[in-house]
């Protein structure tokens, strides 16, 4: 039989409300709370139930996560299972940092659920299933329910289906699969076509997220003094392509050294980019990745320093978890070098 | 991949021919370019025109970078 081991905090474990949130991790065998609830309707054995206070997860989050992934070494488990957390927030975000830790050291499915209110949603939404859950402890039991039954698929090796489908919030992850109804694009988007010219009712394949705007930031007050960084996502690499970054749908990015050349030569770089005809872009890189007009304006005077580097990735499919991925772990280049300044080029 | 740049506080100038894409998607600094294929500089004129295309549109670039605007903004160009 396989083995699922399920995570709570203290209240669910009957030790005690806000005056015990300082329970320190703990393994039990067998399961408890919410565990023995799974228990009956998961097709294997919760063999062992962690609980820990939420606010010694909160504010001991690196040792806590350290406490339980000690727990963890040695045992068998095929399913890791947290929460549910309704709107408890800080039950929320310690369910996304135990799953997301123990998915990362021991590559298992993780599955957690929360209220659409709970801040765990948008912090971990990316990282694992996180189904939608109900507000309270009321929904206890439907909330596991729904766990369990997705759990059941992924330790069946059934096929699951879609975010909609199966009831957790999108992770941003793009899947192709076969219609039943065997339509084209073609034929799905003229029926779309005559619904929407008709009036009547449709639904779009690619919903557009919700506005997300961020505020300006503040501009450079002495451009003369300022350390400018240029980023593209226009595919532009050096011609054996180093990092081997995907010419669509890029998971990949890299950063090329460009302090001892004036400019881009063709036959040096190219774009790899399969969104557009490479031929302009492989004849002089310049015209996406203008370090020729850069490296003037820098001898002229008009900003003080070019970052060493050019960073880039290709935009065509990219989807936006990835490109925000990507985007952070540039920043982080960025900030060891005091970037004052970025000028991104897209195609 | 603008807007987490932005997110983290440091300016940053959007260069690219899909404005609408780029204003819905919600960049505050945008440069319009020429095309998708060459941004900046079309091979079908000649190397000046191109370097000149090139040269004012970084700047423009550049100067948006000290701009302090409070909202969303498409920066005219001349060539």
């Amino acid at each position: 039989m396989k083995k699922a081991i399920h995570y709570i905090n203290q209240f669910f474990a009957g030790i005690g409300g806000e005056d015990t949130a300082d329970y320190k991790p703990e393994i039990r065998e067998g399961a408890i709370g919410p565990a023995l609830a799974l228990s009956t309707m998961l097709n294997a054995e919760v063999t062992h139930t962690i609980i820990c206070g939420d606010n010694y997860i909160g504010s001991n989050t690196d040792e806590a996560i350290k406490e339980i992934l000690g727990f963890l070494e040695g045992k068998e488990f095929d399913i890791f299972v947290a929460g549910p957390a309704f709107q408890a927030g800080r039950y929320g975000v310690a369910c996304g940092n135990i799953c997301k830790a123990v998915k990362e050291k021991f590559n298992v499915p993780v599955i957690t659920s929360m209220n659409e209110e709970n801040p765990g949603v948008e912090m971990f939404k990316k990282d694992m299933y996180v189904f939608r859950g109900g507000k309270s402890a009321a929904k206890l039991k439907d909330d596991v329910k729904v766990m369990a039954a997705f759990a059941n698929k992924i330790l069946n090796g059934e096929k699951t289906g879609s975010a909609d489908e199966e009831g957790f919030f999108p992770r941003g992850i793009r899947a192709q699969v076969w219609l039943e109804s065997g339509k084209t694009g073609a034929q799905r988007g003229v029926e779309m076509l005559i619904k929407k010219l008709n009036g009547i009712p449709f639904e779009t394949e690619l919903p557009i997220p919700a506005l997300d705007r961020v505020p300006v930031a503040a501009p450079i007050a002495d451009l003369s003094k300022a350390n400018i960084a240029m980023v593209t996502t226009g595919g532009i690499v050096p011609v054996n392509n180093p990092d081997r970054i995907q010419s669509a749908s890029a998971t990949r990015w890299g950063r090329y050294d460009i302090s001892n050349v004036d400019r881009l030569e063709s036959g040096v770089y190219k774009t790899i980019h399969a969104g557009f005809d490479p031929a302009a872009a492989d004849a002089d890189p310049n015209v996406i990745m203008p370090i020729d007009a850069m490296k003037v304006y820098l001898k002229e005077g008009k900003f003080g320093k070019l970052h060493d580097y050019f960073y880039s990735t290709v935009g065509t499919g990219t989807t936006q978890a990835e490109a925000a991925r990507m985007a952070k772990e540039i920043i982080e280049k960025l900030k060891e070098d005091k970037v004052d300044g970025v000028i991104m080029t897209s195609t | 991949m603008v807007k987490e740049i932005e997110r983290a506080g440091i300016p940053v100038v959007q260069m690219c021919n899909l404005i609408p894409v780029a204003t819905t998607v919600g960049s505050n600094k945008i440069v319009p370019t020429i095309s998708i294929p060459y941004p900046l500089g079309d091979p079908s004129t000649s190397l000046e025109t191109q370097w000149k295309l090139r040269y004012y549109r970084v700047g423009v670039a550049l100067d948006a970078l000290t701009d302090d605007i409070k909202e969303q903004k498409v920066y005219k160009v001349k060539i």
